[in-house]
């Protein structure tokens, strides 16, 4: 992309073209607050707290839209955008429970950080405030819409990161709020529980169910690793409390995943502390089975096929690996069958 | 038209505000007198002459003396009266008459005779639904001129010559945006006709649908080539099942004569229309939401840029004209746009369409020269307020536009002079307030539709706006504080910087323009808790004059809560813990004697 000068804050900057002003901004330690941007979506415009000022435009310009050209001259932090960002703060909140001390998101919030820093501690505008039942139609995701700026995030993730589209705003005005179809239940939607929506909502609007009440985000340690349903190596951060998961969420934009999770990524931590999980090889021995080391269950797995080759050939042995493993492993399972065992018995339970 | 056999000509106003006011049944009974009698007379229907305030109207043109009269206030019984005594016996009913066209100072002549018609050449003249109609009068013209005689870039030329501009509110120069989207990159481009018109008030948009279609087609098949669009789009809400059914019937004659598809008009330029339907959202208009809308999506507005010439209709270059701005199109091409220019002012040319309305004394549809004052098109062509009541204010440029007072009569119909006011040019709606009107409860009204018809989508616009309206609910209600009007005139400011689109960033123009030119109502409001327009149920109290008061008893029979009291013609009193000021006395006493303080 073409290499273009411009000027943010009296600093000159070189970026490329296809930056957006928060972007070039944000290349060169610039933040510019925000509220309904998000780095996996499309930008927006909507929330208008990330508004600067660029010499020649007519009017302010929302800074994740606006893409840079040659010789832009951007004011970032001028008295007027700090007052107008208050005022949106103010009007935000003047519609808000601002429940925090028993929000889930407290401490994890986009709004509660605006406030903190405008310092917003109570809103000068009086009126209306929306009273919406709290939605708990599922036994994953809850959305209280009191707690909605209408970022617009949920709507936009599900349909373009997603490709499932189960909301859009309803109503106009003051009444406008995300929903889904006709208000139905997500499981009625073609919802795919994944909880993309949770993992952007900038506020406590849409929360997941099962980590309710089992600490905020200062009182767990995340613990990066990788997922390990499938090969696809996203990374996640299982949130730990008191030696129990009790969350996972993703880093967005790191790794491949880039902080999109599928619904067994976000949810399917149960099995951790599960009973029944298998910590340790089994052999059925007597007709029971026995825990046993890997060393002693591997030679047993290894001296079995061994012997099944040698008495009926290399074919009455057959391979089935998984789509737990990765691209890399599933490979040195099919060299293993062909090349050692001499057998294309070789499958895999993503066909099946 | 009709073949020249019969000596009069009859042709009804079947525009919506005809058929509101009853064309139907004046359409029914002429239709019948004429199948049973001898009239020598053929009928035919067009849309709306403008004069909506003496709907249903007919115009009898009388063949043999090339001369044409206007009846107007009609119904099925005085129209068969029409026939008897004009057609048969060849007499005029003169205080019928609205309009005669040979003595435009007699009755309402003077309406029509101070205005200045291009946009509304053809409405009401010719049978919309009659592609013949629109020929003979020179349709296709320009169509065919400026694909058969002339290029793009010349057809820009002429238009920016003319000087027009957007007639949908924001005034931006239509040839160079034409030019904007003619050099945006791409094969594919659009051109749309903003037919959505959702601001109260205004009807301009329909009522050239309704009346000339082929105008506005003409105009965007001239625009489509121009640009380089092969497919035009015209959004038109729902709500205007007239206006559809007339360009549906107009695309299906233009097909059917090669004017419309492949290779029109003998050329090798294709073009065509589709027709896409609104749900009939003011935020439709915005020609961000309109094209999501086209595209299937919810009407929001995106930002600009990019713009629609580089960032339309599926990514693609896309032209956006208003229903006006394209049909003055085919006349700037057939006069040459310098004949248009020489209309108007130095920056507005040509004319534009108002649609008068409220408490004036002619609502209708008026086109003027741009450079008129306010008072010429209020009161030489609107003949002032009803009833001989005092001006008071005149909202213009629709919810979002201001609210202008009588010291600002003289500004001129001018882009740049309405802004400086504080109002807007917007669409042209023209809403005429008098001593009747409550400033701040106008102000409340239009900005309740605003924050109504808010999408929602940004802040300052679905919170800012509800917080302010919320405010003048007070004000209303009497509960204001010396500290609102401070309040509001910040909130305003906020509001109009950091709205996403131009609803949010006009809406609290009626707050700002009322403020500042009505602040004493306001601070009646706040501070001596009065409305002395005497509307704001909270701060109103009714009376009864006593010395004109007959005692018939006519309010006491319609007040709802008994409060009124008083002997049979003797003078009646209204208990104010009783009443809810309501208002059914005051407009139900034959004598005046209630008023509202
Ligand atoms: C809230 C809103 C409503 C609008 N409604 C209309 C409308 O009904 N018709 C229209 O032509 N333009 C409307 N506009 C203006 C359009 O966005 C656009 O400027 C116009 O259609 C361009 O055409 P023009 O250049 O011929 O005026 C509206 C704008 C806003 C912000
Ligand atoms: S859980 Fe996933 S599929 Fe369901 S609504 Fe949220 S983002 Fe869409
Ligand atoms: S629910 Fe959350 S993500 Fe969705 S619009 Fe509301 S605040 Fe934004
Ligand atoms: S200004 Fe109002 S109508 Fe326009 S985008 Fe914002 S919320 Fe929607």
């Amino acid at each position: 992309m073409e290499e273009i000068k411009i000027n943010i804050n009296g600093r000159d900057i070189v970026t490329s073209a296809d930056r957006t002003i928060m972007e070039a901004a944000r290349d060169h330690g610039i933040e510019i607050p925000n509220l309904c941007y998000e780095e996996r979506l499309e930008p927006y415009g909507s929330c208008r707290i990330c508004l600067v000022e660029v010499e020649g435009a007519r009017g302010l310009l929302p800074s994740c839209y606006t893409r840079v050209t040659e010789g832009m001259v951007i004011r970032t932090n001028t008295d007027e955008l700090h007052r107008i960002r208050k005022t949106i703060i103010e009007l935000l909140l003047s519609d808000h429970p601002v429940d925090c001390m028993t929000c889930e998101r407290a401490g994890n919030c986009k709004l509660q950080d605006l406030a903190y820093e405008y310092g917003v501690k109570k809103s000068p505008f009086e009126g209306e405030v929306h009273v919406y039942d709290i939605l708990a139609d599922n036994p994953l995701i809850e959305r209280d819409y009191n707690k909605c700026v209408l970022c617009g995030r949920c709507i936009r993730i599900c349909r373009e990161v997603q490709g499932v589209g189960v909301y859009d705003f309803v109503n106009r005005g003051f009444k406008a709020v995300p929903g889904t179809p006709y208000g139905k239940p997500l499981q009625e939607t073609p919802c795919e529980f994944c909880g993309q929506c949770v993992s952007t909502c900038p506020t406590g609007a849409i929360t997941s169910i099962p980590s309710k009440g089992k600490g905020r985000i200062w009182q767990v340690e995340k613990v990066r690793t990788t997922c390990t349903y499938c090969g696809c190596g996203c990374q996640i951060d299982l949130h730990v409390r008191e030696g129990k998961v009790v969350e996972v969420s993703s880093p967005v934009m790191v790794g491949p995943g880039e902080g999109n999770l599928c619904v067994k990524g976000r949810y399917g931590y149960g099995f951790i502390d599960h009973p029944d999980r298998l910590t340790s090889p089994l052999i059925r021995k007597k007709g029971k089975l026995v825990e046993a080391s890997w060393e002693e269950a591997l030679d047993l797995v290894a001296r079995s096929i061994r012997k099944a080759v040698d008495t009926s050939g290399p074919d009455s042995v057959a391979f089935l690996t998984s789509a737990r493993c990765t691209n890399e492993e599933n490979y040195l399972m099919q060299k293993l069958a062909r090349a050692a065992v001499g057998t294309n018995n070789i499958d895999h339970c993503a066909r099946l | 038209m009709g073949e020249e056999r019969t000596r009069y000509k009859l042709v009804l106003g079947y525009g919506t505000c005809g058929i509101a006011a009853g064309a139907n049944a004046v359409k029914t009974a002429l239709e019948e007198a004429v199948e049973k009698g001898s009239y020598d007379v053929d009928l035919d229907i067009a849309g709306c002459m403008g004069y909506c305030f003496k709907e249903p109207i007919i115009e009898v043109t009388d063949r043999e003396r090339d001369y044409s009269v206007v009846y107007g206030d009609l119904d099925a019984k005085k129209v068969l009266q029409v026939l008897e005594e004009h057609i048969l016996n060849g007499r005029v009913i003169e205080e019928w008459v609205v309009r005669k066209s040979d003595d435009p100072s007699f009755g309402e002549g003077d309406f029509l005779a101070n205005q200045h018609r291009i946009v509304l050449r053809n409405c009401g003249r010719i049978n919309p639904e009659s592609i013949d109609e629109y020929i003979a009068v020179g349709g296709y013209q320009a169509a065919r001129k400026a694909l058969t005689q002339m290029t793009s870039e010349e057809v820009i030329d002429e238009v920016s010559k003319s000087g027009l501009r957007g007639r949908g509110g924001a005034g931006f120069p239509t040839g160079t945006k034409w030019g904007f989207a003619r050099k945006a990159r791409g094969e594919e481009k659009y051109l749309v006709c903003n037919a959505d018109e959702g601001d109260p008030g205004a009807f301009m948009d329909r009522s050239v649908l309704e009346g000339d279609p082929h105008s506005v087609i003409e105009g965007m098949i001239i625009a489509g080539y121009a640009i380089g669009a092969k497919q035009g789009y015209i959004y038109c809400r729902a709500e205007y099942p007239l206006a559809l059914k007339r360009l549906e019937i107009a695309i299906d004659h233009l097909h059917q004569r090669g004017y419309l598809g492949k290779g029109i008009f003998g050329t090798d330029w294709d073009f065509d229309i589709k027709i896409k339907k609104g749900a009939g959202a003011f935020v439709c208009g915005e020609e961000t939401a309109l094209m999501a809308s086209i595209e299937g999506r919810r009407g929001m507005p995106n930002p600009r840029p990019p713009f629609p010439a580089n960032e339309g209709l599926w990514r693609k270059p896309t032209n956006i004209n208003n229903v006006e701005t394209l049909a003055a199109v085919p006349w700037i091409i057939s006069h040459g746009g310098d004949k248009y220019a020489e209309l108007g002012t130095e920056k507005s040319k040509g004319t534009k369409v108002f649609c008068l309305a409220g408490k004036v004394r002619r609502s209708g549809l008026a086109e003027v020269p741009m450079g008129y004052t306010l008072r010429q098109v209020i009161f030489d062509v609107g003949g002032g307020v009803r009833e001989g009541k005092e001006f008071k204010a005149v909202q213009m440029g629709g919810p979002s536009g201001g609210c202008l007072p009588a010291e600002l009569l003289d500004t001129p119909v001018d882009y740049e002079a309405i802004t400086a006011t504080g109002a807007i040019m917007g669409s042209g709606g023209m809403i005429v307030a008098d001593s009747s009107t409550c400033m701040v409860d106008l102000a409340r009204y239009f900005l309740s539709f605003t924050q109504e018809e808010s999408c929602g989508k940004c802040v300052p616009c679905r919170i800012g706006t509800k917080r302010m309206l919320e405010i003048l609910t007070r004000i209303c209600e009497g509960k204001g504080v010396p500290e609102d009007m401070e309040k509001l005139q910040t909130l305003a400011a906020d509001i109009k910087a950091a709205s996403l689109c131009a609803l949010g960033g006009t809406a609290p123009n009626p707050v700002l323009t009322t403020l500042k030119y009505f602040r004493n109502e306001y601070e009646d409001h706040i501070l001596r808790h009065k409305c002395t327009a005497g509307v704001c149920p909270a701060l109103i109290t009714l009376f009864i004059n006593e010395e004109t008061c007959t005692g018939c008893g006519a309010c006491l029979k319609v007040c709802p809560t008994g409060a009124i009291s008083g002997e049979k013609k003797e003078p009646h009193k209204i208990d104010p813990e009783l009443c809810i000021r309501c208002k059914l006395c005051l407009s139900r006493c034959p004598t005046e004697s209630i008023w509202a303080e």
